[in-house]
């Protein structure tokens, strides 16, 4: 898992939140930060736009803490990078 | 079961000022809030003045997070209903909550979330648009917003009759606290309307004035945009006076028409229809009434259409009722404006001062009523009526009586 990458995740979550960025670590649940789904919709779109890759909807809905949003993106972005190198 | 009703808390953030008590300073000084728009690129539009909340941050009324979740025309609502709680004094217990109403207006809603979404999407190449612009977007964020933030748990719901909506709103509030469906009620409008597409569409319809807004004035050349909000809370008359509120004025009819005619010209019968239901619904003759916060838009139609009306329904006794338009100071805030308007009426009521037609330069024969011009006016007044007219010909007037 990148650190760079999780930083980055950790800050599009700490700017829609409106959290300071310490407060959030990669073990915290959504709901241990208190993001329901309303938020969590929110998060996407911002981590979508962020990363510009898509997160189809049955994942998106798995999501339910900061790692697996990080592993998640992880996984989008190495995808996007292979189709660029392919 | 009928009651007489009571105003025990009036909110306001609009141009001429961000609080109740700002807003009446400004109207009984007779100073006009309208200036150069600042939301939109200077130049962009045939016509450069507007009425605006000057230097609004939302963020300076609730937290960020909060503020996301609200376009500017909802986040005006909940800001105004907030006002209008804290100044009644009005505790809302969970059990007051669940005999409580929530009734908002508003024309357009969340329409300026909308603009810059679909801007992105169709200029800016993006695909995504953002996941909260329905809940931004729905007209009755604002009403919604306002009765999650109080528990408020009886009738809740948004009016929708453009210019008309906020009368439309406060009078159907008004009605079920008198009947006994609710036990108190916020209500009023809301409206954010300066978005670059929606103030393109106003400036194709070509009744926007290029200078200022003059109501009855023979030199008037239309409206002048406005936003902002207004909330009542609403109590019974018995229930206020036992607690010792602070009581602005009575709630005393509403009357409502349509036209029946056109969907932008307005047609006296139409006015003249709800003016007479309103009174009916208060049980005052006509004579009794001593003021008229007018509809007065500053378009050539309106307002002749509207002085027609008057003279329709209240014969001889017209030339000694004042007629003022408070537009000319906070612009024609469309959803909002029934709610400035009556907030305005309530607090003359209250005072014993007429906001003047401000801007006004010469009179309009079309237009002979005592306008109140430019200079306000201190005068007893029992009885005042609040007109809003709205495009697609619907009516609504709320009857006021002192307290």
């Amino acid at each position: 898992m990148s650190d760079q990458l999780t930083a980055r995740v950790i800050e599009v979550i700490a700017k829609t939140q409106h959290l300071p960025a310490e407060s959030i670590t990669i073990d915290k649940t959504f709901a241990e930060l208190k993001i329901d789904s309303l938020d969590g919709m929110n998060i996407l779109f911002a981590v979508e736009s962020e990363f510009d890759v898509s997160i189809h909807a049955e994942h998106a809905a798995a999501i339910k803490s900061v790692r697996e949003m990080v592993e998640g993106i992880e996984k989008l972005v190495a995808a996007k990078e292979a189709a660029h190198q392919g | 079961m009928t009651r007489r009703v009571a105003v025990t808390g009036i909110g306001v953030i609009a141009a001429p000022g961000a609080s109740r008590a700002a807003f009446w300073e400004s109207l009984r000084a007779g100073r006009s809030a309208i200036r150069p728009m600042t939301l939109v690129p200077e130049g962009s539009l045939r016509f450069p003045n507007a009425a605006e909340v000057a230097d609004f941050r939302a963020s300076a009324y609730m937290d960020e997070k909060e503020a996301d979740l609200l376009d500017r025309f909802a986040q005006f609502a909940l800001i105004a209903a907030r006002e209008a709680v804290v100044e009644s004094g009005f505790v809302v217990t969970t059990e007051l909550g669940a005999r409580m109403a929530v009734v908002t207006g508003t024309s357009t809603g969340g329409q300026t979330s909308e603009d810059r979404e679909f801007y992105s999407l169709y200029a800016k190449g993006v695909t995504r648009i953002h996941p909260l612009t329905i809940p931004r977007t729905m007209a009755n964020a604002g009403a919604s917003c306002i009765a999650r933030q109080y528990g408020i748990g009886g009738p809740c719901y948004t009016i929708s009759t453009a210019c008309a909506s906020a009368t439309h709103a406060i009078g159907q509030a008004y009605w079920m606290v008198r009947n006994g469906v609710v036990d108190s009620a916020i209500a009023g409008g809301s409206e954010a309307p300066f978005s670059m597409g929606f103030l393109k569409a106003w400036e194709a319809m070509r009744i926007v004035a290029p200078d200022t807004c003059r109501p009855f004035s023979q030199d008037r050349k239309g409206l002048i945009l406005g936003e902002g909000a207004a909330m009542l809370l609403l109590e019974p008359m018995e229930s206020a006076r036992a607690r010792g509120a602070k009581i602005w004025g009575e709630i005393a009819g509403l009357g409502m028409s349509s036209d029946a005619h056109h969907l932008t010209q307005p047609l006296a019968d139409g006015a003249a229809r709800a003016m007479r239901a309103a009174l009916l619904d208060a049980g005052v003759e006509p004579g009794a009434i001593d003021y008229i916060n007018a509809h007065g838009t500053g378009t050539q139609a309106n307002d002749a259409t509207e002085a027609q009306a008057i003279r329709e329904v209240f014969g001889a006794h017209a030339g000694k009722v004042a007629v003022s338009s408070t537009k000319s100071m906070h612009g024609h805030a469309l959803g909002a404006a029934g709610a400035l308007e009556a907030a305005a009426t309530l607090m003359a009521l209250d005072q014993g001062v007429i906001p003047p037609t401000a801007n006004f330069n010469e009179a309009d024969p079309a237009c002979a009523l005592d306008v109140v011009p430019n200079t306000p006016r201190v005068a007893r007044i029992e009885w005042a009526l609040s007109n809003s007219f709205a495009f697609g010909g619907l009516n609504a007037v709320l009857v006021f009586r002192r307290s």
